[in-house]
């Protein structure tokens, strides 16, 4: 492993020195159509200057090109920039030592750099409790609900008309299965649609301290009464066979395509393979909720990724960086790639551009994402940044699945989930506190 | 009886020995050290701060009921994979080595999954058996069985169990199968001389005469079981459901290169390391005595 590394390393030093221009490495897990746009925009700003020279490489999915780096950064043979998802943000957080705030990054170099030109609910994200950015802000997405609406019309439902409400939601379900649907209704990435993103929509909490954005003292609150009723009523759907589980992570999006299953809550990020994809008419809405629960709803929360900038690199290659984010930050650039992509626009100016240049009337449902996410954040809904979050979402997983199955109740099931967290986040605070 | 060979040269013996104690050093002792080592620290992810805890990891884990749980998949798992494994193959071998035509032909067939990487056997099984679109899980449905390893335990434990005894027939096959031809054909056609059955003719001579092979096996096949099925699991069922297929290697891999969680991780293979020396020693002790050479 290091020794590949190393001859990584070697391989881009020789380059390095046939060139005049500095070369900074920039390691992300973008494929198929994003993969190209990545590409694309490292073209357009080598193309725009001659002193610094963006080289992106594609390192694998998220953990694994996160696992690569930490690899690589023990060797001494980091990437100058790095995409990590929004689950290793706090883990990125805590490694003081191996990464530098993008805020330093442009102060140093001199380049302008407002955190306030960002959707709040975006910047504060990445925000250090101290105020200070410490990521950049790159791909952010956030959850949705996508429905079939051949399936609707052919039940009865009016295609037009997505249900908003979870009742409206189960009562649908239950028309399509009285017309002969198999799988009415399914969620991708249980876990950050059904509870985190749930809170947030719900502006209950999902852990404290401000969902562990302000600090990292935070637990597990997720065995609220809002939680049971929810995850209880998605639990006898399941049962009636109106909510058909699917499998973790993405794994559910392709029965949905497929037109196996006629709902699903997943990412606005899965807007380009439905639209390249599907072979029926489908319509985007936002995410259905609760009409009683006071302040329902709220926002939802952020997924994506973002950029970390990596220590131990030499001041020149750091303002390269700078440059480079200067030039992806700008609202033209912002706004082609929201428009390319269905991520969401990250500065308020790029939505601005991109609402004048008629797209969301053209292409009805990409704004949904948008307005979920450009809403006034409470403390409740700002995000969800907790630490050793890769193996809660995987606790999230196993004991939703055991709801799901039959063998625990929601309210066992979430108590679990707060219990087996809890135990992790007192593990990281503890692991973190020097330093 | 024992052999012993007898060198007149001090160092010699350790010179000859040398290539192999490298080898051993470089990956196994080494390696086994980090872990010991990284088993009392804990750190952040890219290991810029290190600190010492001592035995916290192992606390950690000691408190944790479903890692504790995960013991019993464990040897459900191991001892489904390790005694389905080697029957099915010394099955096969039995009748692959009574073949005259075309024996070759079926040797490459059944030698075949071995290369086969083990994250591909995973994904292979996972398609046949996928509950929408399997092609396996469309037949059993045929059959009145509503195949669903997303939400039951016992199908996805029979899930992974099946690919991982799949991927390791081979191994056991070419072993079984040297075993059975090294032994002497005129011993068998004596006893068949003597009336002997083929059913009696196996048990009390072939299976005797294979006991060596077949107690090599049970060591290897546990070995394997316990450390080399991660990547089945990681892509059949991520230990799902619940933590119901979740074993001892799979989460020692999940905390360590997904979560990023060195010291827990280094934890677990500590833990790991001792069960299955402990395992061989008593296979040794105990297993071995039935053993003839």
């Amino acid at each position: 492993m290091k020794l590949k590394f190393a001859a990584v390393a070697l391989a881009a030093s020789c380059a390095l020195s046939a060139q005049a221009v500095t070369e900074v490495q920039w390691w992300h897990s973008m494929t198929a159509v994003n993969g190209e746009w990545v590409n694309d925009l490292a073209k357009g700003f080598n193309a725009s200057q001659s002193n610094y020279k963006i080289v992106p490489t594609y390192k694998g999915t998220y953990d694994e090109s996160m696992t690569s780096a930490v690899a690589a950064f023990r060797a001494g043979n980091a990437p100058h920039i790095l995409q990590v998802f929004e689950v290793g943000t706090a883990t990125m957080m805590a490694s003081k030592n191996a990464i530098v705030p993008v805020g330093k990054v442009m102060k140093d170099a001199g380049q302008k750099f407002d955190p306030k030109a960002y959707i709040s609910a975006v910047a504060g994200y990445y925000t250090a409790p101290s105020g200070e950015m410490l990521s950049f802000p790159f791909n952010s997405s956030t959850t949705v609900f996508y429905y079939n609406k051949d399936a609707f019309k052919a039940a009865g439902l009016d295609p037009e008309k997505a249900p908003g409400s979870w009742p409206e939601v189960a009562l649908a379900a239950a028309k399509l299965k009285a017309n002969g649907h198999k799988c009415p209704l399914t969620v991708a990435w249980q876990g950050w649609t059904q509870l985190e993103s749930f809170s947030a929509w719900h502006n209950v909490e999902f852990a404290t301290k401000a969902n562990g954005l302000a600090g990292m003292d935070a637990r597990m609150k997720v065995n609220s009464p809002l939680h049971v009723r929810h995850i209880e009523n998605l639990a006898n759907m399941a049962k009636q066979g109106l909510f058909v589980y699917k499998g973790r992570a993405n794994v559910p999006e392709a029965t949905f395509v497929s037109g196996e299953c006629a709902m699903i809550t997943t990412s606005s990020g899965f807007y380009g393979n439905v639209k390249k994809n599907a072979k029926f008419a489908y319509g985007l809405a936002p995410l259905p909720y609760y009409p009683d629960v006071p302040g329902a709803p709220q926002n939802t929360v952020i997924g994506g990724a973002s950029l970390w900038v990596m220590a131990g690199k030499k001041a020149d290659e750091y303002k390269g960086v700078a440059e480079f984010f200067t030039y992806v930050s700008s609202p033209e650039v912002q706004s082609a790639s929201h428009k390319r992509t269905g991520y969401l626009p990250i500065t308020t100016a790029a939505f601005q551009l991109t609402e004048k240049s008629g797209f969301y009337k053209e292409n009805p449902g990409t704004d949904v994402a948008v307005n979920q996410m450009i809403r006034k954040v409470t403390d409740k809904s700002r995000g969800i940044r907790l630490g050793n979050y890769v193996q809660i979402r995987t606790i999230e997983d196993e004991e939703l699945e055991q709801v799901w199955g039959g063998k625990k109740s929601a309210k066992e099931a979430l108590d679990a989930i707060v219990k087996r967290g809890n135990e992790l986040l007192e593990r990281f605070e503890k692991a973190n506190k020097k330093g | 009886m024992e052999k012993r060979v007898f060198f007149r040269s001090a160092w010699l013996p350790w010179v000859l020995m040398a290539p192999q104690v490298a080898v051993i050093a470089l990956f196994f002792f080494w390696p086994a050290a980090q872990a010991l080592l990284q088993s009392v620290q804990q750190s952040d992810a890219f290991g810029t701060s290190v600190d010492w805890v001592g035995l916290d990891n192992f606390r950690n884990l000691w408190n944790d009921d479903t890692y504790l749980a995960s013991f019993y998949t464990t040897a459900i798992f191991s001892t489904l994979v390790a005694v389905l494994g080697i029957s099915v193959s010394l099955l096969l071998a039995v009748f692959a080595d009574r073949i005259v035509k075309g024996a070759l032909a079926y040797k490459t067939l059944l030698i075949w999954p071995y290369a086969v990487a083990p994250a591909v056997a995973g994904v292979l099984w996972l398609f046949m058996f996928a509950p929408s679109v399997g092609v396996v899980s469309y037949w059993l449905r045929a059959l009145g069985i509503d195949w669903n390893h997303l939400l039951n335990g016992t199908h996805a434990m029979t899930l992974v169990v099946m690919a991982a005894v799949w991927k390791q027939i081979s191994y056991n096959f070419l072993f079984f199968l040297a075993g059975l031809q090294s032994i002497p054909k005129s011993l068998i056609e004596a006893a068949a001389i003597d009336g002997a059955r083929p059913w009696r003719r196996f048990w009390t001579m072939v299976f005797p005469l294979l006991s060596p092979t077949t107690f090599f096996l049970l060591v290897i096949n546990m070995v394997y079981a316990f450390f080399d099925t991660f990547a089945i699991i990681d892509a059949a069922t991520q230990g799902g459901p619940g933590k119901d297929t979740a074993i001892l290697v799979y989460k020692v891999y999940f905390d360590g290169f997904k979560a990023m969680d060195m010291g827990g991780s280094a934890a677990q293979s500590v833990v790991l390391m001792v069960i299955v020396v402990a395992l061989t020693v008593v296979q040794f002790r105990f297993v071995e005595k039935k053993v003839n050479y």
